[in-house]
C-alpha cells in the first residue's frame, strides 16, 4: 500500500487558479484605465459624466491596488499553496474530508470578500489606509479567510509524511504569520455606529491610532505587506517551481537558510524608509535606510540561489518559455531589491518620494517579479492539474516578449517622470524663488504618462494571451500521461 | 538548530513570529504617547469639517494629494511651514498620502478660498489650465453624511478623550472651544449653521438653494474641511 503513488487532489488549487487569472485581468484592466486617465483626463468620464463618480481616477485607484494584491496575488499564493503544500508534505487533500471542506469554504468566503471589496470601494466606503482600505465588516471576513488558510496549512503539516519542511513551506508559514500580525494591528478600529449608540452609517469605523502613530503603524503594515505578500510567498513559489521545471537541485541549502532568516529579521525594520523627512522620530529614519541597504543581502541571496540553480543548464532559458519567465522574474527581483534600498537613502528619497519613481519601482517589482512568477507557477501547474499539455508554446513566448516590453516601457518612463518632477519641485531661480509652479511639473509628465499607459496596455494584452492559453490548455490541450510530467512541462508548439 | 526547527513546525512558527514581531514593537511603542500629544493651537474638527474630511476620504483625495510638508526650502516656499507631529494629533486616520500627483494640501486653507475650490472642483481645467485632475461634479448634488461624522465625534470623545467642549490653548495664550452638540439634531443644526457660512461665499445657485432648504451638499462640507487645513 505504501508503494502506491499518492493521488493529489487539486480541487481547491483549480478554483484559485481561476480567480488568479480573472482577478489579474480585472486588476490590471483597472490599472490601465488609470494610466490612460493620467495621460488624458477625459478618460475619467469614459462611461459618461453621469457615471463619473464611479469611473474617475480617485475611486478606481484603490480598486486597482487591492484587486492586484488581494485578488490576483493572493489567489496566486493560495492556488500554489494548495498545489505545492500537498506535494512537498507528501500528503493528499483527499485524505482529509475536514481539510477539503475548509479549503472549499476558504475559497467561497474569499470570493464573497472580493465581491464586497469591489462594491464598497466603488461606493467610496474606505478607511483611506493604503492596502487596508476595507471597513470593519470586510476586515472580519478577511480575518476569517486567513484563519481558514492557517487551518489548511497547519492541518496539512500535521498530517505530513515528509517530516522535514521544504524551503517553500517556511515561506508559506512566514506569509501566514506575517500578514496575520500586520493586518490585525493596522486595522484596529472602532465601529462608530455601535460606539455612539446607533448613529450614522453602520459600516463606518475610526482608527485606534491618530496622526503620526497611525502613519507609523500603516507603513509598518504597508511596507511589510509588500514583504509578506509580494516577496515571501513568491520566493516560496520560485523555490519549488524553478527546481521542478528545470530538473536541477537548489544550488545551496545554506544560502537558502541564510536568506530566509535574514529576510525575516531585516525586512520589518526597513519600513521606516517610507516616512523619511516626516514627523516620525529622527532615529527611525536613518535606521530605515540602513536596514533597507542590509536587506539587499537576503534578497539577493534568494535570487542568486535561484539563478545558480540553473548552473550548467542555461540552454533551458532559450528553449523553454517557462524557464524564461522564472529567470526573468528572479532577475527583476534582484533589480527591484537593489532599486528599493537606493530609494531608501535619505538624500535620494528627498527627490524620489511622492513622485512616479516610486510607482515605477512598485511596478518593476510587481509586474516583473510577482506577476511573472505567479504566471510561471500556473503554467507549470496546468499540465499536472488538468493532465493536459500546455496549449501553445509560441503563444507563451509571444506573451513573454510583449509583457517584458511592457514592463521596460513602464519603469523607464516612470524613472524619468519621477526624477524630472522631483528635480523640478526643488528648483530655484537665481533670486531664490521657486523656478516652477506645480502645474509646470504636471504638464511636463504627459509624454511619460502616455508611454507608461502604452506599457501597461501591452502587459494587459499579455494577460489576455495568458488567460487564453490557460483556457485552451484546460479544454483543448493534448492529454498527457503521468510519466510526461516529471520535470519540464509538456507544451505543444 | 535550524535542522531541528524544520522538523518541528510549531517551534519553527514561534521562531519566525518572534523574529518578525519585535521590530514593530521597538519602532512603534516607545514613542507612542509622545506622538499622540497635540501642538498648541491644534483643535479637533467641528462636525461639518469632519463631515468634509469623510468626503475627502470617500473620494480618495489622498491618492493624489499629500498632507505632509517636508523640511526643505522648496517645500516650505511652496506650501508653508513644515509639518509637526502634534498637528496631526486629531487625524484619525492620518492623510499624509504617498504620491503627489497634485500639490500638497496640508495648509491649503491659508492660500485657497471657498470661491476657488467651488470653481476648481466643478471644472479643474477652467481654473488651472493643463490640470489632469478629474471634475467632481457629483459633490454638488450628493448630500453630505453629517450623522456619521457626529457618531465619530462621540466615539473619539469617549474613547480617546478628544477635548470637545473643553478649553484648548491657542498660540496667543487665549483659549478656544470646539463645540460638540448633545444630540444628533443639535449636531445637524450646528453643521447647517456652519454650512451657511461657507455657502455665503459660493456663487452657485443650486448650492445656495440646497443650503437654504436645510441640505448640505458634499462640496460645502469638503470646502469647510479644506479651509480648516492651516
Amino acid at each position: 500500500m505504501e508503494n502506491r503513488p499518492l493521488e493529489y487532489d487539486y480541487t481547491v488549487a483549480k478554483m484559485f487558479m481561476l480567480t488568479t487569472v480573472l482577478l489579474g485581468i480585472v486588476g490590471m484592466l483597472v490599472g490601465v484605465i488609470l494610466a490612460w486617465q493620467l495621460a488624458f483626463p477625459q478618460v475619467n468620464t469614459f462611461l459618461g459624466s453621469g457615471a463619473a463618480e464611479y469611473t474617475n481616477f480617485s475611486r478606481l485607484r484603490p480598486l486597482h491596488t487591492d484587486a492586484v494584491i488581494f485578488g490576483f496575488t493572493l489567489s496566486g499564493i493560495f492556488s500554489t499553496w494548495y498545489y505545492v503544500g500537498q506535494r512537498v508534505l507528501k500528503v493528499s487533500m483527499a485524505e482529509s474530508k475536514f481539510l477539503m471542506t475548509v479549503g472549499k469554504i476558504h475559497f467561497w468566503l474569499y470570493l464573497v470578500g472580493v465581491a464586497a471589496v469591489v462594491v464598497s470601494l466603488l461606493l467610496g466606503i474606505t478607511t483611506s489606509k493604503e492596502y487596508a482600505e476595507f471597513e470593519w465588516p470586510i476586515d472580519i471576513a478577511i480575518v476569517i479567510v486567513w484563519i481558514l488558510w492557517g487551518v489548511s496549512i497547519f492541518g496539512l503539516i500535521g498530517m505530513r509524511r515528509e517530516k522535514s519542511l521544504y524551503i517553500s513551506i517556511w515561506y508559506y508559514i512566514a506569509t501566514f504569520l506575517g500578514i496575520a500580525m500586520l493586518y490585525l494591528f493596522n486595522n484596529m478600529e472602532i465601529p462608530t455606529y455601535f460606539a455612539s449608540g446607533g448613529i450614522g452609517a453602520w459600516w463606518h469605523s475610526v482608527s485606534m491610532y491618530s496622526g503620526t502613530n497611525d502613519a507609523l503603524v500603516q507603513w509598518w503594515y504597508g511596507h511589510n505587506a509588500v514583504a509578506f505578500g509580494f516577496t515571501v510567498p513568491i520566493v516560496a513559489m520560485i523555490y519549488y517551481f524553478l527546481p521542478k521545471e528545470s530538473g536541477q537541485a537548489v544550488f545551496s541549502y545554506k544560502l537558502s537558510l541564510l536568506s530566509f532568516w535574514g529576510l525575516m529579521f531585516v525586512y520589518l525594520w526597513a519600513g521606516g524608509h517610507q516616512l523619511h523627512f516626516s514627523t516620525v522620530p529622527d532615529w527611525m529614519q536613518p535606521m530605515g535606510s540602513v536596514f533597507s541597504i542590509v536587506l539587499i543581502l537576503p534578497s539577493w541571496g534568494s535570487a542568486i540561489n535561484m539563478l545558480l540553480t540553473m548552473k550548467g543548464e542555461w540552454q533551458q532559458v532559450a528553449s523553454s518559455p517557462l524557464i524564461k519567465f522564472m529567470v526573468l522574474a528572479s532577475t527583476f527581483y534582484m533589480f527591484s531589491t537593489l532599486e528599493g534600498p537606493i530609494q531608501a537613502i535619505k538624500s535620494v528619497n528627498a527627490i524620489a518620494h511622492f513622485t512616479d519613481w516610486i510607482v515605477g519601482h512598485v511596478h518593476d517589482g510587481t509586474l516583473g517579479w510577482v506577476a511573472f512568477m505567479i504566471m510561471a507557477s500556473l503554467f507549470h501547474m496546468a499540465p499536472r492539474v488538468f493532465k493536459r499539455e500546455i496549449y501553445s508554446k509560441s503563444l507563451m513566448n509571444t506573451q513573454f516578449w510583449i509583457q517584458t516590453l511592457g514592463v521596460v516601457l513602464y519603469f523607464t518612463s516612470m524613472w524619468i517622470a519621477g526624477i524630472t518632477q522631483g528635480m523640478m519641485w526643488r528648483a530655484h531661480d537665481e533670486f531664490g524663488n521657486l523656478a516652477y509652479s506645480f502645474i509646470d511639473t504636471v504638464t511636463v509628465l504627459h509624454p511619460y504618462y502616455t508611454i507608461r499607459a502604452v506599457g501597461g496596455t501591452l502587459y494587459l494584452i499579455g494577460m489576455f494571451l495568458f488567460a487564453w492559453n490557460m483556457y485552451k490548455t484546460m479544454t483543448a490541450g493534448r492529454r498527457v500521461e503521468e510519466n510526461e510530467l516529471q520535470n519540464a512541462s509538456p507544451m505543444a508548439a | 538548530m535550524f535542522h531541528w526547527l524544520e522538523k518541528h513546525p510549531f517551534f519553527f512558527s514561534v521562531g519566525v513570529f518572534v523574529v518578525i514581531a519585535f521590530a514593530g514593537l521597538i519602532e512603534i511603542v516607545p514613542n507612542f504617547a509622545e506622538a499622540s500629544r497635540p501642538t498648541i493651537g491644534t483643535k479637533p474638527y467641528t462636525t461639518l469639517e469632519l463631515t468634509g474630511r469623510h468626503v475627502y476620504i470617500k473620494n480618495s483625495c489622498n491618492a493624489c494629494h499629500s498632507q505632509l510638508i517636508r523640511p526643505f526650502k522648496a517645500e516650505t516656499d511652496r506650501y508653508g511651514d513644515y509639518s509637526l507631529s502634534g498637528e496631526y494629533a486629531y487625524d484619525r486616520p492620518f492623510l499624509w498620502g504617498s504620491k503627489r500627483t497634485g500639490p500638497d494640501l496640508m495648509r491649503v486653507g491659508n492660500y485657497r478660498t471657498t470661491d476657488w475650490h467651488e470653481n476648481h472642483m466643478r471644472d479643474p481645467q477652467s481654473v488651472v489650465p493643463g490640470s489632469i485632475m478629474p471634475a467632481y461634479t457629483w459633490m454638488y448634488t450628493n448630500e453630505a453624511d453629517v450623522d456619521t461624522a457626529y457618531a465619530e465625534q462621540l466615539t473619539i470623545r469617549d474613547f480617546f478623550s478628544v477635548p470637545y467642549n473643553k478649553d484648548i490653548p491657542m498660540k496667543d495664550g487665549s483659549y478656544e472651544q470646539v463645540v460638540l452638540a448633545d444630540t444628533l439634531a443639535g449636531a445637524q443644526a450646528s453643521a447647517l449653521e456652519e454650512a451657511k457660512l461657507v455657502a455665503a461665499d459660493m456663487k452657485s445657485k443650486d448650492i445656495q438653494d440646497a443650503v437654504a432648504a436645510g441640505k448640505i451638499p458634499e462640496i460645502v462640507a469638503l470646502i469647510a474641511y479644506m479651509n480648516s487645513l492651516k
